[in-house]
């Protein structure tokens, strides 16, 4: 019994080993932070029109970057996507990318946009405004992020925890734009203005806030968006319930990140993996992402959904995107201080 | 062992600034958190898997049988989406609630409710679908506590409630610690649940330092505290029992024989024992069979069978692969008795308590070593680059899983074993038996019950681990759990739910017939 079971499962390890991946032609692996569902018909659409086989392994991000480290240069890995700057910094940073010129991504994506060096590009744009419910809050009460800490907020602000990438980037963009100290000190009150300990996603907050917990939440705009053309009924009534403010018009611009991918450095394909990344910025690609992902596109002229259209135009903050990986860890210590959960 | 080197070898490395920040600002409650969580996880387990196998092993009454193995469904649940499923139901924004608040007219802070996302959620939350490790442990020693044990002890008027507490209980003891440390191990190492409930433990708190501010070095110390934390408490597990040793002695074993009750206790027990299976199973089921019937046209497709296949077969060959390497574990303690081996196998299984995420980092390094010596061997001889063969592939896949959850089925092969009184061994032998025959003529058939349950519980483990899979898997490969946390960590719950839905359905089989054929031996 024992031996026989022993031949099977040598058998079996042994047929699956054999089932390793191989470099062939036409061919590019994908290390995806971005869920499958967000990424897979976009490239299903790539492989249609360029006949490249796209290979794909979603994850979350440090946990694919600490795999294409441990992998070194037999790493399959040609293009990695993540959904923050932060992490392609990190990427970067440990020399896991590879610079890349091309004329199309130069000028498609402005360049405070795009790494320096060309080792990765922004996809999309992500911004996190404020959330109010009109019945409780006025418009014309809000400016922006900074007065939330005022003693009017009081317990009214919902916002989720300080180990989400969102809120650490947003914290690391300010301490850019105004140093550690005085980060630290609008942290501190900002904090009182919580109207519950953190707790739940952003999609948690905007329900919160229509439930009465609090008057504003902080919140990704793709979020409010998702919840608008929601399967749900009642998630799409809640979000009819808020409205978008967007913070800081005439000051630095409401708080942006970014979607964006890089070139593997031990890259088997590196000329496919270019293609992909230059498809991303297509406007067919970049449509795509504005209707159905609801994120805002890198390039001009594309058509934006009606929910986005509805949130309206903004002017977002214009801030070096590589420092906001640097400053990551800065950030987290700032929040730590203040007691932010 | 490997991935436990490699947390402890992060020493080497100090993180004097790092820890500084951590012990002036939230270490505190990283660990005063994990303790509260894993103690009220291991007394809330202990409570309802002890008093369920207690019941049924013990009493006949109405529905008996079927709640028999209904009470190990739970299992399949995975305490995220339970939690998610709760989440939906009592939060603010949720049915209950808003039914409260419109039916007296009341707003948000007029009236009091129960917080779910808190700490005391988090371990209602892990105690309802952690519970089973407690029950089919404490199912197999009850049973197996013999009827003439009961009788001897009525003589000596020792019944009823005296029995329990001062017979039973403590000759079950080493199964219920066994089930209950699991659970608490389980919940130490859960990131899903506390992450929603914004709890922070040493798992939120590893990931946060990792992730957040990029310090691997400090996490994996921290992930080494962890461990160290899970050792002392197998320690004073094991210097409680005082080296009691429990074996059998009757010889002429006799089944336990089921007392009648009276029609109102029959009521009482039927519905105690239906409680656990409600809320652990019913409840959370129908919320997802609710969210998942209204769209599952969106979300049901020709990938979703593929799912499906994979998350099963995935989760066989693992369980099977496991089992059998416990079964090798086990004897090699049992026969061997040195320290040295003793301490290899406690160490083997504090893998348990990690995070799987550092569990698949640990296990990658030493395939990688591996494929990167055989690239070169081969290179030297035929100039063929392998690059790399084991890593990325399923192979990987279920080393990783070997290495996490050994220590599930080691602890059911262990306690079947213990079981075996050892001069069991040495009268057959005297009757000619070769080891080999003892082993498959007198053990195997002894050991099937705790081999069952060592497979069911990796499999149903497998079928829901999630962060060793998602970082581990080979291209294009996608599990039923993967699928779900992809939508759920979106906070697409609805969509979700049919791939949860999945999870449930997949681990019932498997369940369902091992533990009738358990109930047939």
């Amino acid at each position: 019994m024992f031996k026989r079971r022993l031949r099977v499962i040598t058998a079996v390890a042994l047929a699956i080993s054999s089932i390793s991946i191989s470099a062939m032609a036409d061919e590019v692996n994908v290390y995806s932070a971005r869920k499958e569902a967000l990424i897979k018909p976009i490239l299903d659409q790539f492989s249609e029109q360029s006949g490249i086989k796209v290979n794909l392994i979603t994850g979350k991000a440090d946990a694919l970057i600490s795999r294409m480290k441990t992998e070194g240069k037999f790493s399959p890995a040609d293009v990695l996507v993540t959904t923050d700057v932060g992490r392609l910094h990190r990427a970067k940073s440990q020399g896991l990318l590879q610079p890349i010129s091309s004329d199309v991504l130069e000028a498609s994506i402005s360049a405070n946009l795009r790494d320096g060096n060309g080792e990765w590009f922004a996809l999309t744009k992500r911004a996190r405004p404020i959330m109010y419910v009109p019945e409780r809050v006025n418009a014309s009460e809000l400016s922006s992020v900074d007065e939330l800490a005022d003693e009017k907020w009081k317990g009214r602000v919902c916002i989720r925890s300080s180990s989400n990438i969102y809120n650490q980037s947003m914290v690391a963009s300010l301490i850019e734009q105004q140093g550690s100290r005085k980060t630290q000190a609008w942290l501190n009150n900002f904090v009182k203005s919580f109207a519950r300990p953190p707790k739940g996603g952003d999609r948690d907050q905007i329900k919160a806030a229509v439930a009465g917990v609090c008057d504003i939440a902080i919140a990704n705009s793709y979020y409010l968006a998702g919840m608008l053309v929601s399967n749900d009924e009642s998630e799409r009534e809640v979000a009819k319930k808020v409205k978008v403010f967007w913070p800081s018009q005439d000051g630095r611009g409401a708080h942006v990140n970014i979607s964006g991918a890089g070139v593997a450095k031990h890259a088997p394909n590196a000329d496919a993996a270019k293609k992909l990344i230059e498809f991303m910025v297509t406007k067919q690609a970049q449509e795509w992402y504005a209707k159905h992902n609801q994120e805002y596109p890198v390039i001009d002229g594309v058509d934006w959904s009606p929910e986005l259209l509805g949130f309206g135009e903004f002017k977002g903050e214009n801030v070096r995107l590589q420092r906001l990986g640097e400053l990551n860890a800065d950030a987290v210590k700032l929040m730590d201080k203040a007691g932010w959960r | 062992m490997l991935p436990m080197l490699v947390v402890f070898y992060s020493w080497t490395n100090p993180q004097v600034e790092a820890w500084k920040h951590l012990t002036e600002t939230v270490l505190s409650d990283y660990v005063i958190h994990s303790l509260i969580l894993a103690a009220g996880v291991g007394i809330g387990v202990s409570a309802i898997g002890t008093g369920s196998a207690w019941l049924i092993s013990q009493f006949d009454f109405y529905g008996r049988k079927t709640l028999q193995w209904l009470l190990v469904l739970p299992m399949a649940v995975p305490a995220y989406i339970i939690a998610y499923t709760y989440t939906g139901m009592l939060d603010f924004a949720g049915p209950v609630q808003s039914a409260i608040r419109e039916s007296f007219d009341l707003s948000y802070g007029d009236y009091w409710f129960p917080e779910v996302r808190s700490l005391p959620g988090a371990i209602v939350m892990m105690s309802l679908v952690l519970y089973p490790y407690v029950y089919m442990l404490a199912l197999n020693a009850f049973r197996e506590q013999s009827q003439s044990l009961y009788e001897s002890s009525k003589t000596l008027g020792i019944s009823g409630r005296r029995y329990f507490f001062r017979v039973a209980l403590p000759l079950a003891r080493p199964a219920i610690v066994t089930g209950a440390s699991l659970a608490m191990m389980e919940s130490l190492a859960d990131y899903g649940t506390v992450q929603y409930f914004g709890v922070n433990t040493f798992t939120t708190g590893i990931f946060r330092t990792w992730f957040g501010m990029g310090n691997q070095q400090a996490a994996a110390q921290l992930a080494s505290l962890l461990c160290t934390f899970v050792f002392v408490l197998i320690l004073l597990e094991r210097f409680s029992r005082h080296k009691r040793r429990y074996f059998n002695t009757g010889t002429q074993q006799r089944v336990v024989q089921r007392r009648a009750m009276s029609p109102k206790f029959q009521w009482i027990a039927a519905v105690l024992c239906f409680l656990p299976f409600l809320f652990g199973f019913v409840a959370p089921s129908l919320q997802l069979l609710y969210w998942s019937i209204s769209h599952w046209q969106q979300n049901f497709d020709d990938q979703f069978l593929t799912l499906a296949f994979n998350s099963f077969m995935l989760a066989a060959i693992a369980a099977l692969v496991v089992t059998f390497i416990a079964v090798f574990v086990s004897y090699a303690k049992r026969l061997v008795v040195r320290k040295d081996v003793q301490i290899a196998t406690q160490l083997a299984s504090m893998g348990y308590a990690i995070p799987g995420a550092v569990v698949a980092v640990g296990a990658m390094l030493p395939l990688i070593w591996f494929d990167t010596q055989f690239d070169s061997f081969m290179q030297n001889l035929f100039g063929i680059s392998t690059g790399l063969l084991l890593s990325g592939s399923l192979f990987a896949l279920v080393f990783a899983y070997s290495i996490r959850f050994l220590v599930v089925a080691v602890q059911n092969t262990d306690d079947g074993l213990s079981r075996i009184k050892p001069s069991m061994d040495a009268s057959a032998r005297t009757m000619g038996l070769s080891p080999k025959q003892v082993g498959i003529r007198i053990h195997l058939p002894l050991l099937r019950g705790s081999l069952l349950s060592a497979f069911i519980l990796v499999f149903v483990d497998v079928l829901k681990e999630l962060p060793a899979t998602l970082i581990m898997r080979p291209f294009n490969f996608n599990t039923l759990a993967v699928r779900a946390h992809e939508l759920a960590s979106d906070e697409r719950l609805v969509d979700a739910a049919l791939p949860a839905m999945a999870i449930v359905i997949v681990g019932l089989l498997p369940i369902y017939l091992l533990t009738k054929k358990m109930d047939e031996s």
